[in-house]
C-alpha cells in the first residue's frame, strides 16, 4: 500500500512516499508562488526518480502552513501531530520534538504512546526562525549554507541583545562597524536564535531524548549553539526536514 | 544597495530672533537613539536651536556630533557655555558631556508638553526602533506609559525595510500610500520580515507600490492602536518622532482611533532632546539653590 | 505613575505594571523574584521624585515572558510571589 505525505512549508514542499510502512521516494523542492505548479513538478520528479505517480497513492496526506490549500490530498494533519508522528517513528525514546522551520517554529512534547502532550508555537515572529538566519546572513554578506561552519571558527562568545530579526540586522552592522570578527558575529547570531529556541521547550518542559528537526537543523551552527544551551544530547536524523511529512504519510496506520 | 531610499532629510535651525547672549541659564538636551540623535538648545527655557541626524554604526560620536552641529550656526555659542546637559535615548550612556541621564519616557512627555501645551494628555512617540504610548499631566509628568522596543512591527525600522524594498525614498512615503482609490485589506503579517515577504508577493502579483505601501501602512497603523488601547486614549493626542511626518501613518491612526491629532509647529523629532533640556534646566536651578 | 514595564512582539503582550503612586520603595517585590527582576532606587521615569520607587531591570524586562515563565506553569496557576509581596498592591500582570 502506497501513502504519501506532503509537508507545505513556507519556504519548501516536501514529499515522503511509503510503501507499506518504508520509504521508497522522497522530494523536496521550492514552495514557490503558485502551489499547484509547483506540486505538479514535485510529482514529476518523483515520477522520473522513482516511477511512481501521484494517482498510485491510496491515500495522501498533507501537513504543513499550506495544508489546507493543498490539491491532490485527502486529508490534513496539524504540524504538531506530524513532527510528533515523525520523530516518535524514527526514535523511539523521543520525548522532545523541535521542529524550526523556515517562518514557524514549535517544541512538542510526547509521551511514552506518542501522543501530544504539550505544545508551544511561534509563528507570528521571524526571529527563531529559518527567516532570522536569512536575513542575517544576508546582512553579514554570507552565503547562507557557510554561515554554520563560519560560527564555528568563532573564538569568542558576544551577545546579541536584539531578538527583532530587523532590529538584529542594526545590530549587526554596528559589530561589524566595531570590528568584531566575522565568525564571532555568525556564533552570535546562533545563540540568539537557540536562546529563543530554548525558551519555548523550557514552556513544555525538557524531557530526553530531544530530537531536532526541520530545515534549519541542516545549520552546524545553530545546533551547536543548541546543543550548548540545553545541556542535553540532540539528536538530528539524516533527512530533517522531511520529518514532517513522514509522520504526515504515517497518519493513517498511527489512527 | 545603490540607492539610499531609507535616507530621510536631516536638520538644524536657530531661533534668529532670540540671542544667547542675554540668556541667564543655557541648557541642552541630547537624545541618542538607535536611529537618529537630536540636540536641542534652550536659552532661559525658549527653544534657541537644535539639530536632528542620522546616529548611524557611530554611535559613541553621534552625541557630540549632533551637539556641534547644533552649535554650529549660533553666533559663537559653545559647549563650555552651556550649564547643564541632560542625555536621554536608547544610546544615553554615549553622552560624555552630559551632567545627567534621564530616561525618554519622561522626557518625551515634557518635550510634548512644551511643543503642544499643556492640554497634551496622550503621547505617542514612533521612533527609529521603539515605540511608545505616554499619559501625561499639563505640566507633562508622565502618569502611565507603555513602550515597546521588541518589535520592528510600527517602528521607524520597519518603514526603511519597506522603503528599500519598494524602492521609494522615505520622506515620500506617507504621500505615496494615500495614492490609492480604495483602501486595500491590512498584510496579514505584522512582522516585519514576514509582511516584507507577504509584499513580495503582491508585487509580483501586479499589485503597484502605491497599493503595497497602503496594505502595510495599514497593519503598522493597526499595530500601533493595538499598543496604545493598553493605556488608553485621553485627548488632547500628539505623535512625536519621525513616523509622525508620515501623512500616510497619522491619517490611518486617526482613523482607526477616531481622534485627530494635534498639529505640529516643531520638528516632531526633537521631542526627547527638548524634553531632556527642560528637565536641564530644572536640575540646574535645582542645584543652584541648593548651594545658596 | 502608571509603568509598564515590558514588551508586544508577535506572540503577544508581556507586560509588568507597577504602579508608582502606590509604591514606597519598601523592597518585598525584589525579595522574592526568582528571576531578579525586580530592583528599588530612583526612578527611571521619574526624574524629579525624592522617594525610592521599584522597577522592572532592564536585562530582565527585554526578556520578560521567560523570566516570568517559571513563576507561569502552563497548568494550575499560583498567585504570583511579587503581586503578594506587595503590601500596596502596586503590582499586576498583563499575562
Amino acid at each position: 500500500m502506497l501513502t504519501a505525505g506532503i509537508d507545505i512549508g513556507a519556504k519548501t514542499i516536501k514529499i515522503i512516499i511509503l510503501d507499506h510502512g518504508r520509504i521508497t521516494a522522497k522530494n523536496l523542492i521550492v514552495a514557490g508562488y503558485d502551489l499547484r505548479e509547483s506540486l505538479k513538478k514535485a510529482w514529476a520528479d518523483i515520477e522520473a526518480q522513482s516511477g511512481l505517480k501521484v494517482d498510485d497513492m491510496e491515500k495522501i496526506i498533507a501537513t504543513g502552513a499550506g495544508r489546507k490549500e493543498a490539491p491532490y490530498a485527502s486529508e490534513a494533519i496539524t504540524d504538531i501531530s506530524a513532527a510528533a508522528k515523525g520523530a516518535k517513528a524514527l526514535n523511539n525514546s523521543v520525548r522532545t520534538v523541535i521542529d524550526v522551520g523556515a517562518e514557524e517554529a514549535r517544541a512538542v512534547k510526547v509521551d511514552q504512546s506518542g501522543r501530544v502532550v504539550d505544545f508551544a508555537i511561534n509563528e507570528k515572529c521571524a526571529a527563531g526562525t529559518g527567516a532570522f538566519t536569512e536575513a542575517m546572513a544576508r546582512a553579514l554578506e554570507v552565503p547562507l549554507e557557510e554561515l554554520g561552519p563560519l560560527s564555528l571558527q568563532s573564538t569568542q562568545a558576544v551577545s546579541m541583545s536584539a531578538q527583532c530579526a530587523v532590529f538584529a540586522e542594526s545590530e549587526l552592522v554596528t559589530m561589524v562597524h566595531n570590528k568584531t570578527s566575522k565568525p564571532d558575529i555568525a556564533r552570535a547570531i546562533h545563540d540568539a536564535i537557540a536562546d529563543r529556541i530554548v525558551s519555548m521547550v523550557r514552556r513544555v518542559g525538557l524531557e530526553e531524548k530531544v530530537m531536532l528537526i526541520g530545515g534549519v537543523a541542516r545549520n552546524i551552527g545553530f545546533v551547536t549553539s543548541l546543543k550548548r544551551e540545553l545541556e542535553t544530547e540532540v539528536i538530528v536524523p539524516e533527512d530533517c526536514e522531511y520529518v514532517g511529512a513522514y509522520g504526515a504519510a504515517l497518519a493513517p496506520a498511527g489512527k | 544597495m545603490a540607492e539610499e531610499y531609507w535616507r530621510w532629510t536631516e536638520s538644524r535651525w536657530t531661533d534668529p530672533d532670540l540671542s544667547w547672549q542675554d540668556g541667564r541659564i543655557i541648557t541642552a538636551g541630547v537624545d541618542v537613539g538607535s536611529v537618529s540623535s537630536q540636540a536641542v538648545i534652550l536659552v532661559d527655557g525658549r527653544l534657541y536651536a537644535y539639530a536632528n541626524t542620522r546616529t548611524g554604526s557611530d554611535s559613541p560620536n553621534s552625541a557630540i556630533n549632533v551637539m556641534n552641529w547644533a552649535l554650529e550656526d549660533t553666533d559663537g555659542l559653545t559647549l563650555d557655555k552651556i550649564q547643564y546637559t541632560v542625555g536621554t535615548g536608547y544610546g544615553r550612556v554615549n553622552v560624555p558631556f552630559a551632567q545627567r541621564t534621564v530616561t525618554e519616557i519622561a522626557c518625551h512627555a515634557r518635550g510634548a508638553n512644551f511643543m503642544y501645551g499643556p492640554t497634551v494628555r496622550t503621547v505617542l512617540d514612533m521612533g527609529g526602533q521603539d515605540c511608545k504610548a505616554i499619559h501625561c499631566d499639563d505640566k507633562g509628568k508622565v502618569t502611565n506609559f507603555l513602550m515597546n522596543d521588541k518589535c520592528a512591527a510600527g517602528t521607524g525600522r520597519g518603514m526603511e525595510v519597506f522603503a528599500d524594498l519598494l524602492g521609494v525614498s522615505i520622506n515620500e512615503m506617507g504621500e505615496l500610500s494615500l495614492q490609492v482609490e480604495e483602501e486595500p485589506p491590512p498584510v496579514s503579517s505584522t512582522c516585519v520580515v514576514f509582511a516584507k515577504s507577504e509584499a513580495g508577493g503582491l508585487l509580483r502579483a501586479g499589485w503597484p507600490k502605491e497599493k503595497v505601501l497602503a496594505a502595510y501602512t495599514s497593519a503598522m497603523a493597526r499595530r500601533v492602536v493595538s499598543l496604545l488601547e493598553r493605556i488608553g486614549l485621553e485627548e488632547d493626542f500628539v505623535i512625536t518622532g519621525g513616523i509622525a511626518k508620515n501623512k500616510g501613518v497619522v491619517l490611518r491612526l486617526e482613523k482607526e482611533l477616531g481622534v485627530k491629532a494635534l498639529e505640529a509647529k516643531y520638528d516632531t523629532q526633537i521631542a526627547g532632546a527638548l524634553g531632556a533640556a527642560l528637565f536641564a534646566k530644572d536640575l540646574a536651578e535645582k542645584e543652584k539653590s541648593k548651594k545658596k | 505613575m502608571i509603568a509598564n514595564y515590558g514588551y508586544k512582539n508577535g506572540s503577544g503582550d508581556f507586560f509588568i505594571t507597577i504602579d508608582t503612586d502606590k509604591c514606597d520603595g519598601c523592597g518585598g517585590c525584589v525579595e522574592v523574584c526568582p528571576a531578579q527582576a525586580f530592583a528599588v532606587g530612583e526612578d527611571p521615569n521619574d526624574p524629579l521624585r525624592e522617594e525610592p520607587a521599584a522597577f522592572i531591570v532592564e536585562a530582565v524586562r527585554k526578556k520578560l515572558k521567560y523570566a516570568c515563565a517559571q513563576c507561569k506553569p502552563v497548568t494550575g496557576r499560583p498567585p504570583l510571589p511579587c503581586v503578594q509581596a506587595c503590601p500596596a498592591e502596586a503590582i499586576s500582570h498583563s499575562w
